[in-house]
């Protein structure tokens, strides 16, 4: 797959300053898909202010032609476009690299340096010269900055004009204007300077079978293809556009051509609590219902999560979670919701928990949600992050096999209840700690009555001992037997499971894999194996324990400060506790490698821990 | 509270209903309220409501918050599948049932904490997003289970059991749903069951979201002398300015009231609401007026009642979302889920 070319071709870091509310997320998107088509491995980071303009704003492009996504601080060319950040910006170039300016202005001395190559482009004055209007000159400035990057970076222009002709197929003036301003900015750059510069790109075809998308898109149509009808959410970032995503598909897929009418039901709450409350009647229902929201909605939820725990009806939770607590840092992302989740409510609740590496487990576990929630009657939690939720991923296609049919659980027909001998809600039946379910309006022998107050096995409302423990007993077990049927962790290491696997071991989760996977790869090459276990389901299940019991110390690396991964495993494995120690990073950006490796070395002498 | 089993007993002579139920098939359990609790008399003209209606009892999903209110949803439609769910936050839970399953009756039962206080966003949203459903609130002024603390209802001067007055302004839930458009908004009190029954009735038909507001005296906190609660309060200063009937789609149309001044008004099922001034200078379809008149009629401590407001529905929860008829817990999975290959086609768009 690699490049034959030299160290820059296909493998460096970019991260482009502008401010917010000029357009720049366009340029970028162009910047990152015309890559993307070159065929080459690209990953891109939008680290943006809570703010609608005027801001700071930056957006990271990391291509790797060994297909590595994780974030890499390492910037070999910075687009400084914002004056209010050029101090910053031009302080985070690596030695040895480019910054690309806007010369319209004389660069201050001082924010000179001497170890990188300033290329000047008079971006604004190119603008002023060539369009009309204020708000157009912004906008194009920014199409010139990528346009002075084709020739840098040698961008296939073709691919480029490609772009601009699908994207305003039906506005034809902003091709022209577009492309004028990209040519303006690439023909500056090939007459000033030596193009393309060391790092650039080469077309591959390592892309071909893959699709860029968010994770919050591809939830949302995980929704859609789960059969969810009713969705209920108050907008939070950075969980918004999951419900943008369902509601866009949805209008492209059920509404009825003859009538107009829509097979789903989209209600915007008037807080995270009523959005929980929509979600558990829609279900209580038999609909498949579901909420997107972030760490603050499930604070909020919380009182209802324990209703529909402890009333066993099943319930759809998307946690894209952001840096907390209270409002923390909305815009930064962070794995800081994994215990709030995992025990949602007072008194004693388990919930399931999903934790997605990448979009497309944001679809695929969208549908496992729903199946869980349905099969054991309890609300799932799916959890991603604002990183996986928001940016752009690289991910394989989607896939769907039409032979799906959801798994809607112990739910009981018309014709079942009507030949029951008789019904109890809350009764063992079948001893797997499911009870079986009817409907509303279905039939009057299925009627029973939904409370969160304490109720016997019956369903009747009980403040006896014996009769409430038994019924959250045979809750714990449920959710407990839950861990052998949702997704199962990804494990690395031939005998990670078993006796003779390496004596270290790394354990993590969600959007930590794919930093872990890239300091494993050059630990790997430095003669350091690690077995990896990658969970991707709570409560754990056998694996898990496998891979604990069989290695001597374990690093858990996850992004929160509270080690919550590593207290998860502590309180509900055999694991002892000095076996398990943390490699945290929680600053809000997505992890990269570097965090891996140096908290390894922390812990342990990397000479140790390639010890056998 | 009574303790004992409920006694099933069925008189052959019962009367029976269009679908041969008699008001038995219309209860449920015994209530463990307060004996001469008002609630129990609310829920005892639901039953007649429902009876009287001809409804399938499993067609009704009955729901609510916290409180002694909401218990009652347990004594009424055995065959009703029931939710008792969580303080202040069941018309959300009734907004997503609803969603999913449009074609079900629902009531909502709640109480002044449960509306007023620590739900008072979920009832304003319910009225403003016209949540087709009848919402009673079993109106008693004061907290019952925790023992008399004052509601958000309670009247400026209404003195406790314990002789405390209450000095905060009260918020009337009449005047909060009219502000906030509802198109059916009445005010009964739960000792006069000739009044309640009809608007019930006309409430469970109406097309959209239908609120009843019942003075319900708490026998045990807030039926003393002091308290603008109490039965007795309440039966001297009720003044009913409409007197309401309702009347079945076949029923024959036999009306107590005087030709001339009655107005009826039809539903869209056919059925319809007759309506008879009192007050002269009445107008149950005039909001604004309405409105004065209700705030005149408390200046002088009157408590009006009757089925004060009834307007055009107007556009409910699934005419704003443009839903399907058939209830969406009955659309089948194959035209929800488009398949592998429109995921194909969508997925060019991500290349």
């Amino acid at each position: 797959m690699a490049s034959g070319s030299g160290p820059g071709v296909n493998d460096f870091a970019l991260k482009v300053g502008t401010v917010n509310g000029t357009g720049s997320a366009s340029a970028n998107g162009l910047l990152l898909q015309a890559l993307f088509r070159m065929g080459i491995p690209v990953s891109g980071k939008n680290v943006f202010p809570s703010n609608i303009q005027g801001l700071p704003t930056w957006y990271e492009i990391r291509v790797n032609r060994n297909g590595h996504t994780a974030r890499s601080p390492d910037f070999q060319l910075v687009v400084a476009m914002n004056p209010q950040s050029y101090v910053r910006d031009i302080e985070e170039v690596a030695s040895g690299g480019w910054i690309l300016y806007d010369s319209s202005r004389e660069l201050d001395d001082q924010l000179r340096r001497e170890d990188v190559t300033f290329l000047g482009v008079p971006l604004a004055e190119m603008c002023v010269e060539h369009f009309e209007g204020a708000r157009t000159r912004i906008l194009m400035k920014n199409i010139a900055y990528v346009g002075a990057l084709v020739s840098l970076l040698d961008i296939d222009m073709d691919v480029v004009k490609g772009m601009l002709e699908e994207t305003f197929a039906k506005k034809p003036h902003l091709i022209d204007a577009n492309l004028k301003a990209i040519e303006l900015g690439a023909r500056y750059a090939a007459e000033h300077f030596d193009c393309p510069l060391p790092i650039r790109l080469e077309a591959m075809d390592a892309t071909k079978e893959c699709v860029m998308v968010t994770g919050n898109q591809a939830a949302g149509l995980g929704c859609l293809y789960a059969g969810a009808t009713v969705g209920a959410w108050y907008p939070i970032t950075p969980s918004t556009s999951l419900m943008d995503s369902f509601t866009e598909f949805c209008h492209r897929f059920r509404v009825d051509p003859e009538t107009g009418r829509k097979r789903f039901c989209i209600i915007q709450a008037e807080d995270e609590l009523a959005a929980a409350g929509m979600v558990i009647g829609a279900s209580w229902m038999g609909a498949r219902a579901f909420t997107p929201t972030s760490g603050p909605g499930i604070s909020l939820m919380s009182e209802f999560i324990g209703l529909a725990y402890y009333a066993e009806i099943p319930s759809v939770f998307f946690d894209v979670q952001r840096t907390g607590p209270s409002t923390g840092m909305p815009t930064r992302t962070q794995q800081g919701d994994i215990l709030l989740c995992a025990y949602a409510s007072h008194g004693d609740t388990k919930h399931i928990c999903l934790y997605p590496a990448n979009p497309k487990e944001c679809f695929e576990f969208a549908v496992a949600a729903f199946d869980l929630a349905e099969r054991f009657q309890t609300p799932v939690f799916v959890l991603s992050d604002l990183d996986i939720g928001m940016n752009d991923w690289m991910v394989p296609k989607l896939e769907w096999d039409d032979a799906y049919v959801p798994d809607r659980g112990k739910v009981l027909s018309a014709s079942e209840i009507e030949e029951a001998e008789s019904f109890y809600r809350y009764l063992d039946v079948d001893g797997d700690h499911i009870p079986y379910r009817t409907l509303p309006g279905v039939h009057p022998k299925g009627a029973y009555f939904t409370r969160g107050s304490g109720h016997d096995k019956y369903g009747r409302y009980t403040e006896g001992s014996d009769e409430y423990v038994e019924v959250v007993d045979r809750l714990r077990d449920k959710v407990d037997s839950a861990g052998d049927r949702v997704p199962q962790p990804e494990v690395f290491g031939e005998r990670a499971l078993t006796e003779g696997g390496t004596r270290y071991g790394l354990i993590s989760l969600g959007g930590c894999h794919w930093a872990v996977l890239e300091a494993r790869e050059d630990l790997a090459a430095r003669g350091v194996e690690l077995d990896y276990l990658r969970v991707r389901g709570f409560p754990f299940c056998g694996d898990v324990e496998a891979f604990l019991e069989h290695h001597e110390r374990i690093f858990v690396v996850e992004q929160n400060r509270d080690e919550q991964l590593r207290r998860l495993l502590l309180m509900e494995t055999a694991c002892p506790k000095e076996k398990l120690e943390s490699i945290t990073y929680y600053g809000g950006q997505p992890l990269s490698k570097g965090h891996v490796l140096d908290g390894l070395a922390a812990h342990v002498g990397l000479a140790e821990a390639a010890a056998p | 509270m009574s303790y004992i089993e409920k006694p099933v007993a069925r008189h052959p002579g019962m009367r029976t209903n269009a679908l041969g139920l008699t008001p038995r098939d219309y209860e449920g359990s015994m209530s463990t309220l307060c004996a001469g609790c008002g609630h129990d008399s609310v829920t005892a003209a639901l039953i007649q409501a429902f009876f009287e209606l001809d409804v399938e009892p499993h067609r009704v999903a009955k729901l609510s918050g916290i409180g002694c209110s909401s218990k009652t949803p347990t004594y009424f439609v055995s065959q009703a599948h029931g939710f008792n769910s969580v303080h202040g936050r069941m018309p959300s839970i009734a907004a997503g049932a609803n969603a999913a399953n449009r074609d079900l009756l629902y009531v909502g039962i709640s109480g002044d904490g449960d509306s007023l206080s620590i739900g008072l966003g979920q009832f304003l949203h319910a009225v403003r997003r016209n949540v087709n459903m009848l919402y009673v609130l079993e109106n008693n002024g004061v907290y019952g289970l925790t023992k008399g603390q004052f509601s958000a209802s309670a009247d400026v001067g209404s003195k406790s059991k314990r002789g405390e007055v209450n000095r905060q302004g009260p918020i009337d839930p009449v005047d909060v749903a009219l502000t906030l458009g509802a198109s059916f908004v009445a005010r009964s009190f739960s000792g006069d069951k000739d009044q309640l029954v009809p608007i019930l009735e006309a409430g469970l038909r109406h097309e959209g979201f239908a609120f009843v507001d019942v003075i319900s005296p708490c026998v045990t906190f807030n039926d003393h002398v002091g308290s603008t609660k109490s039965y007795a309060y309440t039966r001297t200063h009720m003044h009913e300015v409409v007197e309401t009937d309702f009347v079945p789609i076949m029923a024959e149309i036999t009306t107590r009231y005087a030709e001339g001044t009655v107005r009826a008004v039809t539903m869209h099922d056919g059925s319809s609401i007759r309506l008879r001034k009192v007050d002269e200078a009445y107008d149950p379809t005039d909001r604004a007026a309405v409105v004065d008149f209700l705030a005149a009629a408390r200046e002088r401590d009157e408590i009006a009642t009757g089925l004060l407001y009834l307007g055009e529905a107007g556009e409910d929860m699934h005419a704003f979302s443009e839903t399907v008829e058939t209830p969406l817990v009955d659309v089948p999975f194959g035209e929800l889920c488009p398949g592998a290959a429109a995921l194909d086609e969508i997925q060019k768009a991500w290349r």
